[in-house]
């Protein structure tokens, strides 16, 4: 499926990163990442196994705490909240595991369940109902309501854990490789489900992946992180063309196209 | 340069994982503490987790229970048959129920519940956690915007806490029970009789200080298995690390805390 004309608002930014660094031990990660995600864009994030993808998006969503440089998400500094701004500026973010995270013991329903009736505390059985109906029906896994994550394929999971990020309709997505270690048929299902999600949810989205064709089909932007850093940001065209030699290899070994 | 590598360097070696160890140690002692500040300050302020407490009760109670049932009357039939020779040397056959009674009620029962519960819950608090942190669900409870400490660490502490002093008890009434059919099928002796010989040397102190010993172990069997779970290492490994420190971690301290404890009682006697 093509990607429909995304409805991009260049003049507001969601999420604002400056001089962004983060170490583990001795060992560092992010070495001063800038980054900006417009209002209904899709951003993807792409970089080699280990390159601090996954810490970024942590970074972010206020996981991790970054060594140093400041992460500004929908006007809030994430470093500097307290807990409950914390927490109410998370639950206007999606975020979808690279593990997809179901919980384990909870079946889809009440998987899905589960941050609707933490956090909306007033809203009664039927609107609970006819709320994970809908994410459920979004994803195209109706059927699965009953079963328990352990029975679920790879691609059901993925879904599910989307859905379940869905449901408190958040402003910003953030995807760790929604399409890692499936195969190319899902991954397409996957990759239309998220410019399905940015088109019925209005959401701007950083789409972490080492997946070409998810970038490709999916990314409004693609931003090449490697080494630390941001080395090119563009459409994808811009960044596939490029001759630099550190980005180059990544393009011939991963696209089969 | 295999070789090489592969030569020993003893010495040094055994040094640096002693240090490593012993440092190991203190900065876990040192964690265990924050996690005990954290736990006092998020259980006991609103919102409370109820329903969660409640259902964690509950599972405290139906994983040990059968174990418990057949333990408890074990150790009290065993332990009143053993006993015999010695007081019937004496002719003091009579004096079996107060004894029997005296070390159920201040020693065995709590003991006996928490070494149980220490392999059963604690264990598997443990092993529910790591996993839960491994496979990156208590990150997804966080960004979701729940409190994964207050959700999953305050309500199992607080509900270990609650039942395994009502286990401690039903231990009791268990091991009252075998101790009974050991005398009965021995010595005849009533069910009143035994019940009123059995409650009768019994002071007010000897409650008192079971149920604080059984808050404590209770206490203790639920942060060990959440500490070793909340902060288990990545990777499946972590998952059976966690199951088995927690339970190896709160027998040992459910034994050190028994003596203290009973040091400290029996100074009121
Ligand atoms: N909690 C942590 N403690 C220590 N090191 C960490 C931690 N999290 C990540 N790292 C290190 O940071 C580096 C980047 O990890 P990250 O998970 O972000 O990689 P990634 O780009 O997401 O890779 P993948 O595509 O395989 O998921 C790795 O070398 C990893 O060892
Ligand atoms: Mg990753």
């Amino acid at each position: 499926m093509e990607k429909a004309k995304a409805n991009i608002d260049y003049t507001k930014t969601v999420i604002s990163i400056r001089g962004l660094e983060k170490s583990f031990e001795d060992f560092a990660v992010l070495r001063g990442i800038d980054l900006d995600l417009h209002q209904g864009e899709n951003l993807v994030v792409l970089g080699r196994s280990g390159s601090g993808k996954s810490v970024l998006i942590k970074l972010i969503s206020g996981l991790l705490k970054p060594d140093k440089g400041t992460i500004e998400v929908l006007g809030k500094d994430v470093c500097c909240l307290s807990d409950k701004e914390l927490r109410e500026l998370r639950i206007r973010m999606g975020f979808s595991f690279q593990s997809s995270a179901l919980y384990d013991s909870m079946t889809v329903r009440k998987n899905l369940e589960f941050p609707l009736v933490r956090n909306q505390k007033q809203l009664g059985r039927k609107e609970i109902d006819a709320a994970v109906e809908s994410v459920l029906d979004a994803v195209g896994l109706s059927q699965t309501i009953n079963q328990m994550p352990a029975e679920l394929s790879g691609g059901q999971r993925k879904r599910i854990g989307i859905a379940r990020t869905l449901i408190l309709n958040p402003e910003i997505m953030l995807y760790d490789e929604p399409t890692g270690g499936l195969d190319p048929i899902t991954c397409t299902e996957i990759n239309d489900l998220i410019n399905e999600v940015q088109q019925r949810y209005h959401t701007s989205s950083i789409i972490i992946t080492h997946d070409l064709t998810c970038a490709k089909s999916t990314g409004d932007r693609i931003a090449m992180l490697i080494d630390g850093k941001f080395q090119r940001t563009g459409s994808f065209e811009e960044v596939f063309e490029t001759k630099d030699e550190r980005i180059k290899p990544f393009f011939d070994y991963n696209f089969i196209q | 340069m295999n070789t090489e590598n592969n030569t020993p360097a003893p010495a040094q070696k055994k040094d640096n994982t002693i240090k490593r160890r012993i440092t190991g140690f203190f900065t876990d002692l040192y964690k265990i503490h924050l996690f005990i500040v954290r736990f006092f300050k998020e259980a006991f302020v609103p919102p409370f987790e109820f329903k969660e407490i409640v259902r964690q009760c509950y599972e405290v109670g139906v994983r040990s229970f059968a174990l418990i049932s057949v333990t408890g009357f074990i150790v009290g039939f065993i332990f009143t048959k053993q006993s015999r020779p010695s007081l019937a040397s004496f002719g003091a056959n009579s004096w079996l129920p107060s004894l029997v009674s005296i070390a159920i009620m201040r020693a065995l029962a709590p003991l006996v519940t928490a070494l149980i519960a220490s392999g059963k819950v604690g264990s598997s608090i443990g092993a529910e956690l790591s996993s839960m942190r491994v496979t990156e669900q208590i990150d997804a409870m966080e960004v979701s915007g729940t409190n994964p400490f207050k959700f999953l660490v305050c309500t199992r502490v607080l509900a270990t806490t609650l039942a395994i002093p009502i286990l401690a008890t039903y231990t009791a009434l268990i091991g009252m029970l075998g101790g009974y059919l050991n005398v009965s099928m021995n010595e005849g002796v009533s069910y009143t009789a035994f019940v009123d010989q059995f409650f009768r040397p019994l002071m007010f102190l000897d409650f008192t200080s079971s149920l604080i010993k059984s808050i404590v172990f209770g206490f203790t069997i639920g942060i060990v298995g959440c500490y070793q779970g909340f902060y288990s290492k990545e990777g499946t490994e972590g998952v059976g690390k966690a199951a088995n420190g927690a339970v190896v971690t709160a027998m040992f301290l459910v034994f050190i805390e028994e003596i203290i404890i009973v040091q400290i009682t029996s100074n009121f006697r």
